[in-house]
C-alpha cells in the first residue's frame, strides 16, 4: 500500500498522509531523541537501580549480660555481612526507641540474662527478635533472615546430640532464576512499563494536539476518510514503539545479561502487539480529550500507578484480595510482564502462553475498536 | 508589597477560572486522585496467603502425608496437587499453576530411619520478585518444625539447651498493609497531579504563545512564578488533606503523632516538587516535551525513592540519587510521624532542609525562566 496507482481510492492519499506524519516525528530531532532515548535511560537507570531483596539491614543486640553465649549469636550475625550491619549492643531495650523511630536500628535481637547458664542447663532459651514492621514487605523479609540465622545457630547447638535424631533437611531451589537477580524480575516489568506509558502518552498527546489547534478539522476536510486519519496519526508511532522495544530488550540483553530463553521471534512479534496496545490506550484517551492537558493527566495522572501497582511488576498479584486481581485483569501491562518474564526467564512458547496472548489480542481489538469508533464519530 | 500580592491573587484567580472552566480537566483533577487512592489502598504487598503448592511425592509414607498435611494447615500454602510424575509438577511451575513445588523423594522415611537425615527439594518459582524468598523461607520452617516434631517423637532429647526464637513487629503489629501503601499512594498521587498542573501550564502558555503577552505586562518574574506555584500548591495541599482524611476514615491509617507536622511538610515539600515542575517547563519548549521531562522525573520518584521498594537494597549511587528526590524525605516524614510517632524534634531537620531545596529550585527556576523568555 505505497500508494501504487490503481489502488483503491485513498490507498494513495493514505500512503502519502503516512509518510507526511512520519517526516512531521523525523524533522523534531529533538522530540524524537527524548522518545527514543528516553525508554532506554529508563530502563538502563531503574534496571540497576531497583531491588526488592533486603541488605545491608541495620541492626543492634539487646545484652544485659554479656557471655559467651551472646557474643557467639553476635558473631553469627557478624558473619551474615552483606544481609545485616551490626550497628551497635545496649543493655536495655528502651535505650533503642529512638534508633528505631528514626530508622537507625531496623531489627533488634533481645539476648537474655545469662544466656551462657541456661544453655548449659538445657534449658530452651528464649531469644527475641524486634522488627521494625512499618513497611510490612521488608518487615516480613527481615525477620524471616534474622530468623534464619537464629534458627541455624540453634540448630547447630542441639546438633552434637547423641542418639539417632531423624532430621528432614529442606533444599530450596530457585527455579528458573536461581540467583535471585533482581535485574532479572525487574527489567521485564519496566520494559511494560516504559512501553505502556511512552506509547499512550505519545498518541493520545498527539491526536489531542491536532484537535486543540484545530488541524484535524483540516485533516477532515481531506478525502482521508476518518479511521484513515487515526491509523496515519498512529501508523509511525507504531514504528517509533517498536524501535523502543529493540533497543530496550538489546539493552536488557547485553548490559544486564537477561537471558532469552524462549523464541526471540515470539518476543519481537508479542511486543509489536503489545506496542499496538499501548497505543490504542492512547487512541481510547484522545477520543475523550479536547486538550492536550486532558490526553496527559489521563495518561501519566490515570495510568501510572495503576501500570506500577496492578501489573505485578512489584507487587505480586497472587497477594491481592480478590476484587484487586479482577481488576488487575484489564491492566494490559499485567499480561505483558507474564509474556515477557515466561519467554524471557521460563522459556516458555506459545503453548505455556496461549492464554496471555489472547487476552492481549482481545484487550487490543476491544481498545481498538473503541477509540476508533469514538473518534471518527466525534470527528464525522 | 500589597500591590505586588494584589497581581499575584489575580493571576491565581485567572489559574483558578481557567482550569475551574474545563470542565475535563477538574473531574480528571478530583476523581483521578481519589479513585485510584480507594482503588489501589487495596494493592497487597508481600504476603503469603494460601500459595499454590504442589506435592511430586515418591515415598507416600507417613512422612510424605504429615508434610502435606503440615503444608495446607498453616493457611500460607494450599496444596493443589499431589503427584508422582516431574512432568506434571513442570508444567505446575511453568504454566503459574504452582509457585512451588515440594518433592518428597523415594524412600525418605526408610532413609531418615537408617541415616538419620533426608532431603525434601524446594522447587519455587523465582519469577515473582521477593515472594520466592518469602514462599521458601516459609516452607522451610515448616519442614523444620516438622522435623523437630520427629525427633521429640523419636524421643530423642537434646544434651544442650538451645534458642527458642519469637518476634515482635514494632509499629504495625498485625502487619496491615494499608499503614505502609496508603501514605506512600497519597504522596504518590499529590506529586504526579501537581507537578504535570505546574509544569504543563507554563508550557501551554508558552506554545501558544500567551507567554510572550505576559512578558510585555509589567509583570515581574517573581510575581509571575508566583502566580504560576500558587493554584499548584494550593491544588496539591487540597488534595493532600482529602486523601489523608480519606485514608483515615476508608483504611484507617493511624496517627501516631502530630497531624499538623504532616502538613506542614506537606506544605514546604509541594514547594519542592511543584518548583521541580516549573524548572522542567523552563527547560522544554514544547508540551510533548514538557510531559515526556515530567514522565522521566515521576517514574524517578516513585521507582527509586524507597515509596514501595526498599532503599537499603540499593546501590551506593541510587541512593544518593534518591537522596535528592524530595520525595524520599516527606515519605519519610509522613511514616516517622504517622506509624511510629515522631515528634517535631525528630523531623524538623529534614523539614527545614526542604524549605532550603525548594528556596533554591524555585530561584533556579526563575533565574532560568528570564533566559528562557529572553
Amino acid at each position: 500500500m505505497t500508494g501504487a496507482p490503481g489502488g483503491r481510492p485513498g490507498w494513495r492519499a493514505f500512503a502519502g498522509f503516512v509518510r507526511k506524519e512520519g517526516y512531521h516525528i523525523l524533522r523534531d530531532w529533538q522530540t524524537l531523541l527524548v522518545l527514543l532515548g528516553l525508554p532506554l535511560l529508563q530502563v538502563l537507570l531503574f534496571g540497576f537501580a531497583i531491588r526488592s531483596d533486603v541488605r545491608q539491614v541495620p541492626l543492634a543486640f539487646v545484652e544485659p549480660v554479656p557471655d559467651a553465649a551472646t557474643a557467639a549469636v553476635r558473631a553469627r550475625f557478624a558473619a551474615a555481612t552483606g544481609t545485616f550491619r551490626v550497628v551497635g549492643v545496649v543493655r536495655r531495650p528502651e535505650a533503642l526507641d529512638g534508633a528505631f523511630r528514626s530508622g537507625a536500628v531496623r531489627v533488634a535481637v533481645v539476648l537474655p540474662e545469662g544466656l551462657a547458664r541456661r544453655l548449659g542447663r538445657g534449658e530452651a532459651a528464649p531469644v527475641q527478635l524486634l522488627v521494625d514492621g512499618a513497611d510490612p514487605n521488608t518487615g516480613g523479609i527481615m525477620e524471616a533472615y534474622a530468623r534464619a540465622v537464629l534458627e541455624r545457630h540453634a540448630a547447630e547447638l542441639r546438633a552434637p546430640a547423641p542418639g539417632r535424631v531423624p532430621a528432614l533437611v529442606p533444599v530450596p531451589r530457585m527455579r528458573f532464576n536461581p540467583t535471585l537477580a533482581s535485574v532479572n524480575l525487574f527489567v521485564p516489568g519496566l520494559i511494560a512499563f516504559v512501553l505502556t506509558i511512552v506509547s499512550a502518552l505519545m498518541t493520545a498527546v498527539t491526536i489531542a494536539r491536532e484537535k486543540e489547534t484545530g488541524t484535524m478539522e483540516l485533516l477532515l476536510a481531506s478525502p482521508l476518510r476518518p479511521w484513515q486519519v487515526v491509523a496515519g496519526k498512529v501508523a509511525p508511532y507504531l514504528g517509533l514503539g517498536f524501535a523502543n522495544v529493540l533497543l530496550v530488550l538489546t539493552a536488557a540483553r547485553l548490559v544486564f545479561g537477561v537471558p532469552v530463553r524462549g523464541s526471540l521471534v515470539l518476543l519481537l512479534a508479542l511486543s509489536l502487539l503489545y506496542t499496538l496496545t499501548a497505543l490504542a490506550m492512547g487512541i481510547v484517551i484522545s477520543s475523550r480529550a479536547a486538550t492536550q492537558r486532558t490526553a496527559m493527566l489521563a495518561a501519566l495522572a490515570g495510568l501510572m500507578l495503576p501500570t506500577l501497582l496492578l501489573s505485578g511488576f512489584i507487587f505480586p498479584l497472587e497477594a491481592m484480595p480478590l476484587p484487586l486481581r479482577a481488576v488487575s485483569n484489564l491492566i494490559p501491562a499485567r499480561w505483558f510482564i507474564l509474556i515477557v518474564r515466561g519467554i524471557m526467564l521460563k522459556g516458555a512458547g506459545v503453548a505455556e502462553l496461549w492464554q496471555e496472548m489472547l487476552v492481549l489480542v482481545a484487550l487490543t481489538g476491544v481498545l481498538l475498536t473503541v477509540g476508533v469508533r469514538r473518534l471518527a464519530v466525534r470527528l464525522g | 508589597m500589597r500591590a505586588w500580592l494584589r497581581v499575584v491573587r489575580l493571576l491565581v484567580q485567572k489559574e483558578f477560572l481557567q482550569i475551574v472552566r474545563d470542565r475535563a480537566t477538574l473531574a480528571q483533577l478530583l476523581l483521578i486522585p481519589f479513585m485510584q487512592l480507594l482503588v489501589l489502598g487495596n494493592a497487597a504487598t508481600f504476603t503469603i496467603t494460601r500459595t499454590r503448592v504442589v506435592v511430586m511425592d515418591h515415598d507416600r509414607s507417613a512422612v510424605s502425608r504429615a508434610l502435606v498435611d503440615r503444608l495446607g494447615a498453616g493457611g500460607q500454602f494450599a496444596v493443589v496437587a499431589v503427584t508422582s510424575s516431574p512432568a506434571v509438577a513442570e508444567q505446575a511451575l511453568r504454566t503459574r499453576h504452582a509457585a512451588m513445588v515440594v518433592e518428597v523423594p523415594p524412600r525418605l522415611e526408610a532413609r531418615l530411619r537408617r541415616e538419620g537425615a533426608a532431603p525434601v527439594l524446594l522447587a519455587v518459582n523465582a519469577e515473582e520478585g521477593a515472594v520466592a524468598g518469602l514462599v521458601s523461607g516459609y516452607a522451610q520452617r515448616i519442614v523444620a518444625d516438622l522435623a523437630r516434631e520427629l525427633a521429640a517423637d523419636a524421643g530423642a532429647r537434646p544434651a544442650r539447651g538451645t534458642l527458642a526464637v519469637s518476634a515482635r513487629r514494632w509499629y504495625n503489629p498485625t502487619r496491615d498493609y494499608h499503614h505502609y501503601m496508603v501514605p506512600g499512594i497519597i504522596v504518590s498521587l499529590i506529586t504526579i497531579i501537581a507537578t504535570l498542573v505546574t509544569a504543563q501550564n507554563v508550557a501551554r502558555e508558552r506554545e501558544l504563545g500567551t507567554l510572550e503577552q505576559l512578558h510585555v505586562t509589567p509583570l515581574t518574574r517573581a510575581q509571575f512564578m508566583a502566580g504560576k506555584l500558587l493554584p499548584g500548591w494550593l491544588l496539591g495541599m487540597a488534595l493532600f488533606v482529602g486523601a489523608m482524611a480519606l485514608g483515615r476514615a476508608v483504611f484507617g491509617i493511624p496517627v501516631r503523632g502530630n497531624p499538623l507536622i504532616v502538613v506542614a511538610g506537606a506544605a514546604v515539600y509541594l514547594v519542592v516538587a511543584l518548583g521541580i515542575g516549573l524548572l522542567v517547563s523552563t527547560v522544554t519548549r514544547t508540551q510533548q516535551q514538557t510531559m515526556f521531562v515530567s514522565f522521566f522525573i515521576l517514574t524517578l520518584y516513585l521507582l527509586m525513592s524507597g515509596l514501595f521498594t526498599p532503599l537499603e537494597s540499593m546501590p551506593g549511587w541510587a541512593q544518593g540519587v534518591a537522596a535528592a528526590t524530595p520525595v524520599r524525605h516527606f515519605v519519610w516524614v509522613m511514616r516517622a510521624v504517622l506509624v511510629r510517632g515522631a515528634g517535631g524534634a525528630e523531623v524538623w531537620g529534614t523539614i527545614a532542609g526542604l524549605g532550603v531545596a525548594g528556596a533554591a529550585v524555585l530561584s533556579l527556576a526563575v533565574w532560568r525562566h528570564h533566559k528562557g523568555a529572553g
